[in-house]
């Protein structure tokens, strides 16, 4: 199959970036990288800079992969990341647009390329459990209900890959935040610390520079885990009810 | 205090506002619809006019009109600047954007609230300017002298302007519903696997139900008056 | 030179307690003053560098990710093990550690391996603690799962993404300290070199890879956790990141390389589809609990199948070889991986593969669905459910134990594995071989350490699944913040590390003339052209089955390749940026090294174990042949640049088990 690629090309922060177009040819049961990976190897051939992306695992499991396919967050295919999206997904001879994430909290770093460090300093803000090596319990000491430990277990399979912000209108960082609030909140070992966790992570993110939550839902419609909006309304909850309800203060860094 | 100022001005302390503003200003819709259907009436507005008098001069519903208008304020102060910093958030817009399955509400929420402040403007200054601060002609019931609110409805739902102006503003205003009734209840944390699908069908059934009834005012002025 | 590998003396049993009670300790105020470098930030790493900082070391931790979370222990998919004998099931830390020295071929430290079957319990209860949700039963505790080449049931997990999980939980750890101010985390910088001065490591030259950079960073001590070189064979079940290039650089440093041609081969992996493939997908091995592994067993049925004029459902029962069930009744399809992938290869070597290149065989689970169906079916009360019914309730147990798998496989090849069976090949994993670590795991550069799946320890010749995962976080939890103190409390008088010595400075200006010699070569060639070929060598001479001939030849044509690529390899932009073509070079001229010593090493291990068969060395039946009178060592091989690799054995003494034949059938 022949294609026609509009693929975003910046050099760095500081230089402005406009769209390049190439055509490749590709094979229906390679995956998006792989094509990309065609496209470098001849532009490598012809001694051109190569179309920088991040990716790693190829699995759907690191996040690292993330581009805008088309408008959709890695691509048309629901619950699908980059990595794992295939040629089948497209047609003869279709023109692909291919951007970075767009937000101003994730900065580009180069082409395809951004800066998604915002998310380390949300997770540093509390979202862990604060146990140093050696002092657990028993793992059976605290039986935890079954359907509570696949709930926690569902948010935690975020990737952290950003596809949520890039897709939100308002490049809203709280279906990421929220699942991490929730994986911890959710499980009896995490809900002791959780009015401070909450506080910290929702300050957190709020200087990060990301825009509100209104609620659309296209990041959930968008999460190549399906991380639920629950989360979202789990953590609205545990914020004001550690804001009023508890005696923890979190100022602003 | 300063833990409440950083609640009212973290995202979720924002969108707390707007969430019960508009859980406010949702009721008092119903209550207002209620109340305008009584122009229904075949009585020449004698039920409509006592009720408005009621309205205007009962010193608890003035009390509470005075909440209804920080509401207002409040809301769409609010509004408009969580949508100034949502866009500020995204500087560089995409090239291509598609969001397949969600809604054309819950995207537009910043321009829909927009318009319906426009369309307050209008139907403030033609009604309730009118009854507090300008000349309303009077009407006698009993002895009892009351402005005459229902012939100023008909006059201006005498023109064909007006009632397209007010049918359009309640479209606006049901598919702002449509998205912020539901919004609401997600923004207080309440989503719940039983409950949500019951607050969404009602959510859908209010938001068409009562901008319906209102819209039916201008229409029934214009066609059997 | 004969390696010590330091182990405590004593009973088996008793050497970890003991030791742990009597090695050196630092104080705290002097721990504040101590500096500790740990390099890669996966189970291992991020596990060492949060409890590092617990305990009130100072500690860099350098990642060439852009954030700890995405390091490649994170898709590691079916689960962790450890002997808590939670299921009544007469599971044990010693056999545990048994089933371990038995998996491994007999070719790993007891001491090491004791050590780590103590460990794993505490592993549970630590990741527990953190958060990891793993599966869990009905009552509220914890759930397990079996895997291939043991009889009890020690595995837990968390769905299909165990390795996530435990990575989240040892990221989140990490987070704390990095928030805590213990630990400074250095994301998107990459080690080239190590350095060393009067002998012991005392910091690394890192690239920062957005601004190109090189800086340099000194520290008392130094922590390898840099994954497995994998990679070397170009298309593995490895992220396309994952490299050599940190061991290798201790290597080039004089650190000792063990065992290199010790590499697993995972038989459950989606085949290669075309030459644009650019990594292979791991199917668990869970999947062989219930799928069935078979053949067709007739040549023109198989040319039907490749030219498409039949598919698998054609082909009647008493037509199909299930040859693993023949072939080893006694565990048939939960044998262990490298047995696995062998009978594969060999079906497919004689032509009964069944896809177009003539490499996959079927996984099918179509008697499981059958079988499961039919139980479900009762217990619903149906009595003469119709055949479509049992299968509607087989295919429902099925997706609800493997459905993200399936899943998976549908998204890749576009077959739907429910009513097809899946097409699998064995594709390169893990690698059990690494840096040479004595039992405090400690390189025999003094100070230089190296944890998880890049030191050589604990698997011997071959890994038994769900048990990386264990040995990384056993590491870096457990068993590095004891260990490191043997060292650390003799350095409490070493000022802190002066990264303007002239080692540093020398270590840099090698770096930087690597750098620029790469870029300024200007051939013709792509760096990723080059990998593909050496996989291309690598799984021809020295992949599932090897003989001295072909290695003496890979070992030529990787020769001929490296110098191919110093003249030709063509690097575009420069060092002043963020240019990923940069860092794949210097990651392939390090594989192009490596991939020659595991040449040598696999000539010189004249016997088949595990891992590693040697067409030579075989049984009658084809089976591996182990010479234990000769080869019962630790291969621990010093580089020498241009010249022949000098070898360093480490005998294994085995005092606790008995050497036997590995036997499945």
């Amino acid at each position: 199959m022949k294609l026609t690629l509009k693929i975003w090309k910046q050099a760095n922060n500081k230089t402005a970036g406009k769209f390049e177009t190439y055509s490749v040819e590709a094979d229906e049961h390679m995956s998006f990288l792989e094509m990309l990976d065609v496209l470098n190897q001849s532009l490598l051939e012809q001694k051109k800079e190569p179309v920088v992306f991040e990716h790693d695992c190829r699995e759907g499991i690191c996040g690292s992969c993330s581009m805008v396919i088309n408008g959709q967050p890695h691509g048309p295919q629901k619950g699908t990341t980059a990595c794992q999206l295939h040629m089948r997904s497209f047609k003869d001879g279709q023109t692909i647009t291919i951007e970075p994430w767009r937000a101003k909290a994730f900065p580009i770093i180069r082409d395809l390329v951004v800066d998604r460090s915002a998310f380390d300093r949300i997770i540093q803000a509390g979202g862990y459990i604060s146990v140093n090596t050696g002092q657990a319990q028993d793992g059976n000491a605290i039986p935890i209900e079954k359907g509570l430990a696949s709930e926690a277990m569902d948010a935690a399979t975020c990737i952290g890959c950003g596809a949520c912000v890039a897709a939100c209108p308002n490049a809203s960082a709280m279906l990421f935040t929220s699942a991490k609030v929730s994986h911890l909140g959710l499980l009896p070992q995490g809900e002791v610390e959780h009015s401070k966790r909450v506080q910290s992570m929702v300050t957190q993110m709020d200087t990060e520079g990301f825009g509100n939550c209104s609620n659309v839902g296209v990041c959930e419609a968008e999460c190549p885990k399906g991380i639920s909006l629950e989360n979202i309304a789990r953590m609205n909850r545990q914020y004001i009810g550690s804001v009023f309800g508890s005696q923890t203060k979190v100022e602003k860094a | 205090m300063s833990w409440i100022t950083n609640f009212l001005t973290s995202s979720i302390g924002r969108k707390l506002i707007m969430s019960l503003t508009g859980l406010f200003l949702i009721q008092f819709l119903l209550v207002h619809l209620i109340g305008n259907l009584q122009l229904l009436y075949h009585d020449q507005g004698e039920k409509f006019n006592l009720y408005a008098d009621f309205m205007t001069s009962n010193p608890v519903i003035k009390t509470v009109s005075i909440l209804l208008y920080t509401g207002i304020l409040l809301h769409a102060i609010q509004g408009l600047l969580i949508w100034r910093q949502n866009v500020k958030s995204r500087k560089v817009r995409y090239a291509v954007s598609k969001n397949p399955n969600v809604g054309f509400a819950a995207k537009n929420m910043g321009w829909l609230g927009t318009i319906i402040l426009v369309f307050l403007i209008l139907h403030l200054w033609q009604f309730w300017f009118k009854m507090k601060f300008g000349t309303v002609a009077p009407v006698a019931y009993d002895g009892v002298e009351v402005k005459n609110l229902y012939f100023l409805v008909a006059e201006v739902f005498k023109q064909p302007i007006y009632v397209f102006a007010y049918v359009i503003g309640m479209i606006v205003i049901a598919f702002h519903l449509l998205h912020g009734f539901e919004s609401s209840f997600q923004t207080l944390g309440l989503n719940h696997k039983k409950y949500t699908p019951l607050i969404k069908g009602l959510g859908v059934v209010y938001s068409i139900l009562v901008p319906l009834g209102f819209a039916i005012i201008p229409i029934y002025f214009y066609f059997f008056k | 030179m004969p390696l010590k590998a330091n182990s405590p003396e004593g009973a088996l049993d008793n050497k970890w307690t003991k030791y742990r009670s009597t090695m050196n300790l630092v104080a705290p105020n002097n721990k504040r003053r101590i500096d500790i470098i740990v390099v890669g930030t996966g189970l291992a790493g991020a596990a060492a560098a949060a409890t590092l900082g617990e305990l009130g070391y100072k500690v860099k931790a350098f990642t060439f990710h852009d954030s700890p979370r995405r390091a490649h222990s994170i898709a590691a998919q079916g689960g962790i093990n450890a002997a808590k004998n939670y299921q009544n099931d007469g599971d044990s830390v010693f056999r545990l550690f048994y089933d371990t020295i038995k998996g491994g071929d007999y070719r790993s430290r007891e001491s090491n391996v004791h050590r780590l079957a103590e460990v794993s319990r505490n592993i549970i209860d630590q990741c527990v603690a953190q958060g990891v949700p793993f599966a869990r039963e009905y009552g509220g505790l914890l759930a397990n799962r079996s895997f291939g080449g043991v009889q009890v049931s020690r595995t837990f997990y968390a769905k299909g993404q165990t390795g996530q999980q435990l990575l989240l939980g040892a990221y989140q750890a990490l987070s704390r300290q990095i928030s805590l101010g213990n630990v400074e985390m250095y994301n998107r910088h990459e080690m080239l070199d190590v350095v060393i001065e009067d002998g012991k490591a005392r910091g690394i030259i890192a690239r920062n890879l957005l601004t190109g950079k090189l800086e340099r960073f000194g520290a008392h001590c130094v922590v390898l956790g840099t994954g497995g070189y994998g990679n070397v064979f170009y298309l593995s079940t490895n992220a396309m990141g994952s490299n050599v290039s940190a061991s290798w650089r201790a290597t080039k440093r004089g650190a000792l390389m063990a065992n290199p041609c010790y590499t697993q081969i995972h038989p459950t992996c989606i085949p290669v589809s075309g030459e644009y493939q650019s990594k292979l997908t791991l199917m668990s091995e869970s999947l062989r609990n219930d799928g069935r592994v078979w053949v067709p067993a007739h040549k023109e049925d198989v040319m039907a199948i490749r030219e498409k004029r039949m598919s698998a459902k054609d082909i009647p029962e008493d037509r199909r070889d299930y040859y693993l069930e023949r072939r080893y009744p006694a565990f048939g399809n939960l044998v262990p991986r490298d047995v696995a992938s062998r009978a594969a290869k060999v079906a497919c070597d004689e032509g009964f593969g069944v896809n177009k290149t003539g490499l996959a065989v079927f996984l099918d689970f179509a008697s499981a669905i059958q079988r499961y169906g039919k139980t479900e079916a009762h217990s619903n009360g149906l009595h003469n459910p119709d055949p479509k019914k049992i299968e509607e309730l087989g295919k429902k147990v099925i997706e609800a134990k493997y459905g993200n798998l399936f899943e998976m496989y549908e998204k890749i090849t576009g077959e739907n594995p429910y009513e097809v069976p899946m097409k699998i090949f064995p594709a390169v994993h893990y690698t059990m071989g690494g840096l040479w670590v004595d039992y405090n795991l400690e390189t025999n550069i003094p100070g230089l350490f190296a944890l998880g799946e890049c030191n050589f320890s604990d698997h011997g010749a071959n890994r038994l699944g769900a048990s990386a995962l264990m040995q990384g976080l056993a590491d870096g939890y457990f068993v590095i913040p004891y260990t490191i103190g043997q060292f650390l409390s003799k350095e409490i008088r070493t000022p802190k590390i002066d990264n303007n010595s002239p080692a540093f400075m020398e270590a840099e200006k090698d770096v930087e003339g690597r750098l620029q010699k790469l870029l300024s070569i200007n051939g013709s060639q792509s760096v990723e052209s080059f990998h593909r070929r050496l996989g291309l060598i690598m799984w021809e001479y020295c992949g599932m089955s090897r003989n001295a001939e072909g290695l003496q030849k890979g070992r030529k044509l990787i020769q001929e390749l490296q110098k191919e690529f110093w003249s030709d390899v063509f690097v575009p932009g420069n060092q002043d940026e963020f240019n990923p073509e940069l860092e794949k070079a210097t990651r392939v001229a390090d594989f192009l090294e490596l991939g020659e010593l595991m040449m040598v090493d696999a000539l010189d291990r004249n016997e088949s174990c595990g891992g590693h068969f040697r067409e030579e060395y075989q049984s009658e039946e084809g089976e591996a042949l182990r010479r234990d009178d000769e080869y019962a060592y630790v291969a621990a091989w010093e580089w020498v640049d241009g010249g022949d690799p000098v070898l360093h054995r480490e005998d294994l003494e085995f005092e606790n088990v008995e050497l036997k034949t590995r036997s499945y059938k």
